[in-house]
């Protein structure tokens, strides 16, 4: 059994008396407790009579059953499942008696509520067990109080303790109440890994029924009496802001209740990470329901006027830094021309290992290919929105946010009101993917609650949705490698860039396996925003880095899967330098994993493979992607995936996560694509926005996952990046030909005059 | 602005509405019934899909003045308790993660089984091609579809 002790602090224990509600509630600084949600009568459950608060993640009822309150948001990543199971494993409750709650969001009690970076589960793991431990541990004690035996002669199963000398017997229920007047205590045993019940043992999604009948779960859904619907129009192109408007056609329609300008921050606020925004001046258009506010919204007349060059301040976390926004109307092919040349000349040296320079010139081989990547819009299904009440009393927010303290902050700053004040309420979301850790949707909708004094729901058509921002960047890559007369890597050289920022990694693999090193970046400027998008960097550098080693590989006559061993093997007996950002170790063994479910070197007829391997976000992750022929058109047949995350918390869910990875991956890969003329986006909506749809999925994914006792690591983002470099190699392996420019699908050979 | 009735899972609602109004928002914003989603407005996406006559439509574009006499279905009117054999495969599968396409793509599937109850897997993507799920469920769908078809 191990012990998580001290590293909380005796500090942080602190013991309230006479809260509302009756009973001793003890609260860690993130254990207290609060207003308990309304329990769903849908539940198979039998409801108690009475709940005891135990601390902040669980409440027991006098019959035994438990809620459990899951601290982050949930956008299809699981943690709603994944989080409660971890508490309920060491509290020892029988998973059939747990209803899960979302946790309302107050950072005092949960601490981190964030949802990005796959840094979840990894983060909460311990606290998590600590809540379900610590709740353990008091029930003993009321146990052992009750039967007047040691503490230590308790034994806990299933929801059950009990004591053997004695032959007593109890149920969770009859000891709640006591156990929630007990001391909590300092230190805590929890589980042995081999002892888990619960976790590493599937569990079905605790919302799925209410989503597969239609329950009001997505902000989009909410409900509050007296809400008036509003929408914003942004500028048609960036580099653009508005100039005036003319609502004299507009507010006249049926419907509409108000039309007004907002300004959701202006250029000398102080923004933070998330703070991302290139349309602060909008229009505001409220109305009693959507759809009148839809057309009113098509008849608004707006003048708008170039944006002047300017500089913002940035505060990303404690680090102050001015950021300078060009004037101009740009479009992809002048990107591509910036790209290209910035790729001829020097860049930023960011490492270097040996003399490259004298390699490449002694080199026997050389070989140098280059790659790009369009911008990508994030797309979630649920369109951006977001619900806002503001009040003299305070505001009160609802909506899907991935981290509602930036919300909290920004708004306590541009509305000059207490955090206190502010409450916010997370509802499910309809897809992240990254998109929605930028907020400033809730704080236009709460501006906009202020001006209109009504309770309001912000809602984003697709097209605003689309044409707002915020997206992957676009990127370029030129990889250069030299093999020596044995066809020995002994140079490697990496230069990248992107508008506007740089993808480069420059201490992943394979830099620790080549005696010659030399890593490059640049960045070109712009006014088109961009932000976190499902593995940001990686999921460009990833697949070009792979595609490339499959080229190294191929030129030194070697198998992909062993000349990436062979690399591993020397980074891990003989590394170049000592910044290796990853565990060889671990690439190697999710590379040998997959080699043997896919049984490699056994292709079926027919089929043609490319595999890769790529760690980010603290996980490991290979693929082979299998590609058959359908006449001239190439298409994924099956991927055999192999993830090293440490502990998995709930199997099925886990296969799920890197399944729709992999159709993600081949998605954006294959289609995913969005371009710019003079500013102005060319896709607005998925009629010419191209979205992988059932067809075009693989029609099988295995998943498999190396099993160790490593505590556990994130899975969001993990598969998705090399994703793109084993299809890419698969790609080449059917066609003959190296696929370079993303996205694939408009990938052209020449045409042969 | 019209009193209009309108039979929506079985039962006759009238609602007073402008009748170019797209039975999606009648649903959403007059009826609570907020099953049926809104993804894109221009029926490419299928979030909106219902049954009109038993046939999976995109409500996103079915104005009130097209319906008449039809009968609406939606997610909440598919079964009384979440048990159409399709749900119940959607369950048994644990197909969705974010979850917000699904209902939309159980309707679709439950209006295709209905009118050819042993799809092959090329019928199943044909008719579920105009349903986009982001979060990458396809495979699961597919598998959901064939557990609900052997079950029905």
């Amino acid at each position: 059994m191990n012990q998580i002790d001290k590293h909380i602090g005796r500090r942080a224990f602190i013991r309230n008396t006479g809260l509302a509600g009756g009973g001793l509630i003890i609260g860690f600084s993130w254990l207290n407790s609060c207003k308990p949600k309304n329990i769903s009568t849908e539940q198979a459950l039998e409801m108690p009579k009475e709940w005891f608060e135990i601390n902040a993640y669980i409440k027991i009822g006098d019959n035994g059953v438990a809620t459990i309150f899951c601290p982050n948001p949930e956008f299809g990543q699981g943690v709603m499942t994944a989080m409660p199971m971890i508490v309920a494993e060491e509290l020892d409750i029988s998973w059939k008696d747990v209803l899960v709650k979302q946790a309302p969001f107050n950072t005092e009690l949960y601490e981190r509520q964030f949802t990005g970076g796959s840094q979840g589960i990894r983060r909460s793991w311990e606290g998590l067990r600590m809540a379900g431990a610590t709740a353990k541990q008091m029930l003993k004690q009321a146990a052992a109080e009750a039967w007047q035996v040691p503490v230590s002669e308790i034994l806990v199963s299933d929801g059950v303790l009990s004591h053997e000398a004695t032959g007593k017997t109890a149920g969770f229920g009859e000891m709640a109440a006591a156990a929630s007047n007990m001391e909590v205590p300092e230190n805590v045993e929890t589980k042995a890994v081999k002892d888990f019940k619960i976790i590493s043992h599937s569990k079905k999604n605790v919302e799925g029924k209410q989503i597969v009948t239609g329950e009001p779960m997505f902000g989009l859904d909410y409900q509050y009496e007296g809400t008036l619907i509003a929408m914003v129009e942004h500028p048609p192109a960036f580099g653009l802001k508005l100039k005036s408007f003319d609502d004299s056609e507009v507010r006249n329609m049926p419907g509409i209740v108000d039309v007004f300008q907002i300004n959701t921050y202006d250029d000398n606020f102080v923004r933070n990470f998330f703070d991302t925004n290139a349309f602060p001046d909008l229009v505001a258009i409220v109305g009693k329901t959507t759809w009148e506010v839809m057309n009113a919204k098509k008849k608004l007349k707006a003048e708008w006027e170039p944006i002047t060059e300017k500089k913002l301040t940035f505060d990303r976390f404690g680090s102050i830094s001015e950021v300078t926004v060009p004037s101009g109307l740009e479009s992809t092919n002048k990107h591509n021309e910036l790209m290209e040349k910035m790729a001829s000349q020097p860049g930023e040296i960011a490492r270097k290992d040996g003399d490259p320079e004298s390699a490449f010139k002694n080199a026997a081989k050389v070989l140098e290919r280059s790659y790009s990547c369009p911008f990508l819009a994030h797309n979630c299904m649920e369109p951006m929105n977001f619900f806002a009440h503001v009040t003299e009393e305070g505001i009160k927010l609802a909506g899907p946010s991935q981290a509602p303290s930036i919300i909290e902050s920004t708004l306590a700053s541009r509305l000059d009101v207490p955090a206190e004040k502010i409450e916010i309420e997370m509802t499910r979301m309809g897809g992240g993917f990254g998109r929605r850790a930028y907020g400033h949707y809730a704080i236009e909708a709460a501006l906009i609650s202020k001006q209109a004094k009504a309770p309001i729901k912000l809602v984003y058509s697709r097209e605003d949705d689309m044409t707002f921002g915020i997206y992957r960047p676009s990127y370029q890559a030129t990889y250069r490698a030299a093999l020596d007369e044995n066809n020995n890597l002994i140079a490697f050289h990496v230069k990248s860039g992107g508008v506007p920022e740089s993808p480069l990694f420059a201490n992943r693999f394979p830099a620790g396996a080549v005696d010659n090193y030399l890593a490059e970046q640049w960045v070109i400027n712009s006014n088109i925003t961009i932000g976190a998008f499902r593995a940001p960097r990686s999921n460009f550098t990833a697949g070009v880095e792979q595609a490339f080693l499959d080229e190294v590989a191929e030129a030194a006559g070697k198998d992909p899967i062993d000349f990436r061993l062979e690399l591993l093997k020397r980074v891990k007996e003989n590394p170049v330098g000592e910044e290796n950002d990853y565990d060889p170790d671990r690439i190697a063994g999710v590379l040998k994993l997959v080699k043997e479910k896919s049984n490699w070197g056994q292709t079926p007829p027919g089929v043609h493979r490319g595999v890769s391997a790529y760690f980010c976000h603290n996980s490991y992750a290979a693929h082979v992607v299998d590609v058959v022929m359908d006449g001239d058109q190439p298409r994924v047949e099956k991927v055999t995936c192999a993830i090293d995350c440490g502990i998995v918390i709930n199997p099925d869910a886990a296969s799920l996560m890197a399944e729709g990875a992999i159709v993600d991956g081949i998605g954006n890969a294959m289609y995913g694509n969005m371009t710019f003329t003079d500013g102005k986006p060319d896709h607005s909506n998925f009629d010419t926005y191209k979205m992988i749809r059932q067809n075009e999925a693989p029609k099988e994914i295995e998943v498999h996952f190396v099993q160790n006792e490593i505590d556990p690591t994130g899975l969001g983002e993990p598969p998705f990046p090399p994703v793109f470099g084993a299809l890419a190699n698969a790609l080449y392996k059917a066609t003959g030909r190296r696929f370079t420019k993303q996205p694939f699908s408009t990938d052209k050979p020449p045409l042969v005059g | 602005m019209a009193k209009l009735n309108l039979k929506i899972n079985g039962e006759v609602k009238e609602v007073d509405v402008d009748p170019s109004t797209p039975i999606l928002w009648v649903l959403r914003d007059h009826l609570n019934l907020v099953g049926t989603k809104y993804g894109c407005g221009i029926a490419q996406c299928g979030a909106c899909t219902v049954h009109l006559d038993g046939t999976a439509t995109r409500s996103c574009m079915l104005t009130v003045s097209m319906v008449g006499n039809s009968e609406i279905t939606t997610i909440e009117g598919l079964s009384e308790n979440g048990d159409h054999p399709v749900q119940k495969a959607w369950l048994d599968v644990d197909v969705p993660q974010c979850g917000y396409c699904q209902a939309g793509q159980i309707m679709t599937a439950a209006a295709l089984l209905d009118k050819n109850p042993n799809p092959s897997d090329e019928e199943i993507e044909m008719a579920m091609n105009g349903n986009i799920c982001r979060c990458g469920t396809y495979l699961r769908i597919k598998k959901a579809v064939k557990i609900a078809s052997e079950n029905s």
